[in-house]
């Protein structure tokens, strides 16, 4: 039965396809349009100073020493951040697993209260950790005879800080995740191990990571996606500095977007940011599936 | 074989403090920042710059809660704060409809819309951010509140969501409401979004959690400071007082404890939400 017109299922769907296109989708073709021009702030207020320059945009920012700099830099943070977040959160979210005592379900809480709190007011709160003065962090090293880090003035330390704010951040969601995937592991499976004798890390090894295969893989993928568009920490903490040594990807489109105004120039380097995700996901993928073939 | 049962036991026991011990540890080292961010808002200035620093407030002050309205306009961000917010769920309603319609209708172009929705979500924001700039001041709506609340009204995780869990809405329920002469956005209304209540509130939490911390997008739209939001305020109070932790912790945790607060009110939802976008 048939009772409602043709329309109607276009007008449910209209406002937020309307929304959708204009802001997702229809943007990318003016991306990549920009990308190929000299668009400023004066080609902004008339159109006419719009020049079309091919690829030199994309010749000139993999000659720019900073953007060079700043891939190096969110390198650095994929390789170092997404093993940090899986491995935290898979291993809070086992230990929240293995625990009988209602105690436990309250871990939950607590492991996902830094995601959910603003990323700028963590930002502030977290400088003033690493304050080498001032700092909590510095303090507690010193009680025990530690001298004083520099945090967030020395470009290694800088982006390790960065990273272990972040990480922090990462956890809740992640482990909510692992933990929902913990769950759907039927129990018969550790009964028969555990007849045939198998102790906790054989069990964990054999039954448990292999099964949560697919959880892990879908965390490993949006925790890299997330870590290549590494931005708030950046911006808010260090501006991209000591010496653009905390400048990510991302930092260095906005920058060069809205603080320098050269859209056309960082038109062409977020195109550049979202067919390296392209690819990395793409590979993901491949490898996935190579995996499922044994 | 008795004694072997009870050492089996005892090292269960013994393997369940230790996982709750790690987890306090954990746990504890994960609140800390939020500890230290609560105290230190209510010391004053000096406390807080002492080299010995104090857990506890030796003096306890408001002051620096009431410097943030009288002297910063956190007052004008808060409102700017909730006007976002109540525009997201005019947003979530756009979403619930689509994703209603996704769910129940058959129409021309269905499937090739829906995925066209969720290719959205792969689009990472550093592209879209530039042309939403330059489409929006071609709109003339750079620098008012409709620039800053439109781009994020809809979103393709949350339309996804709402088609998931309608599709399992018996049919026969709507061909009974429609029997009865119901008009079809009556049905909605009436019947689809009463039922659809358990994913509504964990939607409604997360749109209320993101609204709330919304940041990048009103910095770069908004360049009057009485359209700034409260993170957008945040972040210029850590650049002109950058100084002066004590006021930036009273203005962290004016934004971070009201969503803790939320969030320990609706958690179960929100985990729960979490089993239900789980479910295939």
């Amino acid at each position: 039965m048939k009772s409602y017109s043709k329309s109607t299922p276009y007008l449910f769907i209209g406002p937020a396809l309307i929304l959708l296109a204009l802001f997702s989708l229809f943007p990318i073709l003016v991306a990549l349009v920009i990308s190929f021009t000299d668009i400023d702030l004066a080609g902004l207020a008339d159109y006419s100073n719009i020049s079309f320059i091919g690829i030199e945009n994309y010749l000139n920012i993999f000659k720019d020493p900073i953007f060079l700099k700043s891939i190096g830099n969110t390198i650095f943070y994929v390789v170092f951040g997404v093993p940090l977040v899986i491995a935290c959160s898979l291993g809070i979210a086992l230990l929240i697993n293995f625990g009988t005592a209602r105690i436990f379900k309250a871990f939950r809480l607590v492991f996902y209260m830094p995601s959910i709190t603003n990323v700028v007011a963590v930002a502030v709160v977290w400088t003033y950790l690493y304050n080498p003065q001032f700092g909590l962090f510095n303090y507690l090293l010193g009680l025990v005879g530690i001298p004083a880090i520099p945090w967030l003035q020395d470009p290694t330390i800088a982006k390790g800080s960065l990273i272990a704010l972040a990480v922090w951040r990462a956890i809740g969601v992640n482990m909510i995740i692992f933990l929902a995937a913990l769950q759907g592991i039927p129990k018969t499976y550790y009964e028969a191990a555990q007849l045939d004798g198998a102790n906790n890390w054989k069990q964990l090894t054999k039954i448990t990571i292999p099964l949560l295969r697919y959880a892990i893989f879908f965390v490993s993928i949006t925790t890299m996606i997330g870590w290549i568009q590494f931005f708030e920490e950046p911006f808010v903490m260090t501006k991209g500095g000591p010496l653009d040594s905390t400048t990510s990807v991302a930092l260095f489109i906005y920058r060069n977007g809205f603080q320098l105004s050269n859209f056309g120039y960082a038109a062409a380097g977020s195109f550049v940011l979202f067919i390296a995700i392209i690819i990395i996901t793409m590979i993901q993928f491949r490898l996935q599936k190579k995996e499922t073939d044994f | 074989m008795k004694t072997k049962v009870s050492d089996a036991k005892k090292a269960y026991r013994t393997q369940q403090w230790i996982a709750g011990i790690v987890l306090t540890l954990g746990g504890l080292l994960v609140a800390i920042p939020f500890i230290w961010m609560i105290l230190s808002a209510f010391k004053p200035e000096s406390e807080v710059l002492q080299l010995t620093p104090t857990l506890w407030p030796e003096t306890f002050t408001t002051e620096n809660f009431i410097y943030l309205f009288e002297n910063m306009n956190f007052g004008v961000y808060l409102k700017n704060t909730i006007i976002v917010v109540l525009c997201s769920f005019v947003g979530l309603f756009f979403n619930a409809m689509a994703g209603y319609a996704f769910a129940k209708y058959k129409f021309k172009g269905r499937d090739k819309l829906f995925y066209l929705v969720l290719a959205t979500m792969m689009i990472p924001g550093q592209v879209t951010m530039i042309p939403v700039y330059l489409i929006l001041n071609q709109m003339g709506l750079t620098n008012t509140m409709a620039g800053v609340v439109l781009p994020g009204l809809v979103g393709a995780f949350s339309i996804f969501l709402f088609r998931q869990f309608m599709s399992t809405i018996p049919d026969e329920l709507l061909e009974a409401a429609r029997l009865d002469g119901a008009s079809e956005f009556r049905v909605f209304m009436q019947l689809i979004l009463p039922i659809s209540k358990p994913i509504m509130a964990v939607q409604g939490i997360l749109t209320f959690i993101a609204g709330w911390n919304s940041f990048l997008w009103p910095l770069i739209i908004a360049n009057d400071e009485s359209l700034y939001t409260l993170s957008v305020g945040l972040s210029l109070l850590k650049g002109q007082y950058g100084g002066n932790f004590a006021l930036q912790m009273a203005g962290s945790t004016f934004m971070v404890v009201p969503i803790v607060i939320i969030f320990i009110i609706f958690q179960k939802h929100i985990i729960e939400g979490y089993t239900i976008s789980g479910m295939k």
